[in-house]
């Protein structure tokens, strides 16, 4: 009944998920550069509301007591206040990621008469210019805004939920106290060069000094900040481990539906050797969940690898799979962000060719594309 | 702890695992794991019977496994999963 035997359980699968994230839409108003899913624009595909519902139907069955909803921005759907009342309705608690744009004084008040309901505000600097860089222009203000009306309407205390960049680790200790000015929970996740943070990734990482700062930040503020777990390769840092499973949970406990119904072994890796199958397969969720060849695959005892001779092994397990997936990296190796910088190495010694994320949803403007294409020819021809 | 009427929290739900279950509060959102059926079991027997020792030797629990338990259901009280079962009615 100890501890270890337990991170063994769950290692090797539960009868279903704890930790389900379910992508509602693709469709987006902002146009993160760190944005998972390459979001920007719906897929025609995307799961309807009736389909949406049977899903919902299968995870009663399954006895998931909660889902986390994203998306893109998952408020954009018309079916939104509908999907999240019939969840509810359930008895499936909803926690859902927003960039707070839809959130308004009317919708605030309706949310906040919802029970099992949280959510998250993404916000990923303390001031306009830090979080404007990242997730554009004018977000800043539109979280701040949406935050006011959740305070307004008396929802209790919300999420607000920050990734951790090389601009915003200095920011920890502010972005705690405006959490605490508006009664809200702080949020703190680890950047993944997935979607289109495989392009930003290099650029936003936090660096080998932050990454103590992080941890030891973490450490000190302890149970009081979420963090997804999503730190756990920062315990190779000291010998005091950070509150949290400890492991990857990718297949094991945590997997991801996409806004087609797509299953992928977690939110950070869209990407075809991830993928478990489709809601739509014979079986539904329920048989990719614990039937698939990948996700079986996962709760087998993984190598060690190249890190096999590390000490620090049991402490980090190696890291990120996905974060290693999408810089280059052998699974079976150090993650890039390596506390003991051996990822850094074998980030040097990669091959050029890094997977890319597959199913980009990112607004034209930022598919490359020739400036003006129709007009242009004409005016040459004039000349 | 053992001649207490413990009963869990009605916004608790229970989903067996092959380990045992997991336990998750609607209402703060925690999540346990009781790590052996034998826990399991127990919880499941506490509304049948007036105090914990009865439900534990209803479920031919050892006595020796007494003091696991005990800590066990602690845990899940700390938590608010469990609570002293209020008036018949």
């Amino acid at each position: 009944m100890s501890a270890p035997q337990l991170a063994d359980q769950l290692k090797a699968g539960l009868d279903a998920p704890i930790c389900l994230t379910w992508e509602l839409t693709y469709a987006c108003n902002l146009d993160c550069i760190h944005c998972l899913s390459s979001s920007g624009r719906r897929d025609p595909h995307e799961l309807t509301t009736l389909q949406a519902k049977r899903v919902l139907d299968e995870l009663v069955e399954l006895q998931v007591f909660y889902i986390n909803i994203g998306g893109g921005e998952p408020m954009i759907r018309r079916d939104f206040f509908e999907l999240l009342e019939y969840s509810i309705a359930n008895e499936i608690g909803v926690k859902f990621s927003t960039n707070g744009a839809f959130i308004d004084a009317q919708n605030a008040r309706r949310l906040a008469a919802m029970d099992y309901l949280d959510i998250q505000i993404s916000l990923d600097g303390i001031d306009a210019p830090t979080n404007d860089a990242v997730r554009g222009a004018g977000s800043y203000d539109t979280a701040i805004r949406a935050m006011t009306h959740l305070r307004d309407a008396d929802f209790g205390p919300f999420k607000i939920s920050v990734v951790v960049t090389r601009h915003n680790v200095a920011q920890l200790d502010e972005f705690k106290a405006l959490a605490d000015s508006f009664g809200a929970q702080l949020r703190v996740t680890r950047l993944r060069p997935s979607g289109r943070g495989a392009d930003s990734w290099h650029d936003l990482h936090p660096t080998n000094a932050q990454q103590r700062e992080i941890y030891e930040w973490l450490l000190a503020h302890g149970e009081n900040v979420l963090t997804g777990d999503s730190f756990f390769h920062l315990n190779a840092l000291g010998d005091e481990l950070l509150p949290g499973l400890n492991l990857c949970g990718a297949g094991r406990v945590v997997c991801l539906i996409d806004p087609v119904g797509d299953v992928y072994a977690c939110p950070f890796v869209l990407h075809d050797e991830f993928k478990a199958g489709s809601v739509h397969d014979p079986g539904g969720f329920t048989n990719v969940w614990r039937e698939s060849d990948l996700f079986r695959e996962l709760r087998e005892p993984q190598s060690a690898g190249a890190c096999a001779s590390c000490g620090s092994y049991d402490a980090c397990q190696g890291g990120c799979m996905a974060a290693k997936f999408f810089t280059g990296l052998p699974l079976d190796g150090p993650d890039p962000e390596c506390v003991g910088g051996d990822g850094e190495m074998a980030l040097l010694a990669a091959s050029a060719a890094v997977p890319r994320p597959v199913a980009d949803h990112s607004k034209p403007a930022r598919a490359a594309q020739p400036a003006e294409p129709a007009r242009v020819p004409v005016t040459l021809g004039r000349r | 702890m053992l001649d207490r009427h413990l009963v869990l929290d009605e916004q608790v739900a229970l989903r067996p695992e092959p380990f045992g279950a997991l336990a998750y509060h609607y209402g703060n959102r925690k999540l346990i794991f009781l790590k052996h059926p034998d826990v399991v079991a127990v919880v499941e027997a506490l509304p049948a019977h007036d105090t914990l020792s009865d439900a534990l030797r209803a479920c031919n629990i050892d006595e020796r496994r007494w003091p696991a338990f005990q800590s066990a259901l602690e845990a899940l009280e700390r938590s608010e999963m469990l609570h002293e079962r209020t008036a018949v009615g």
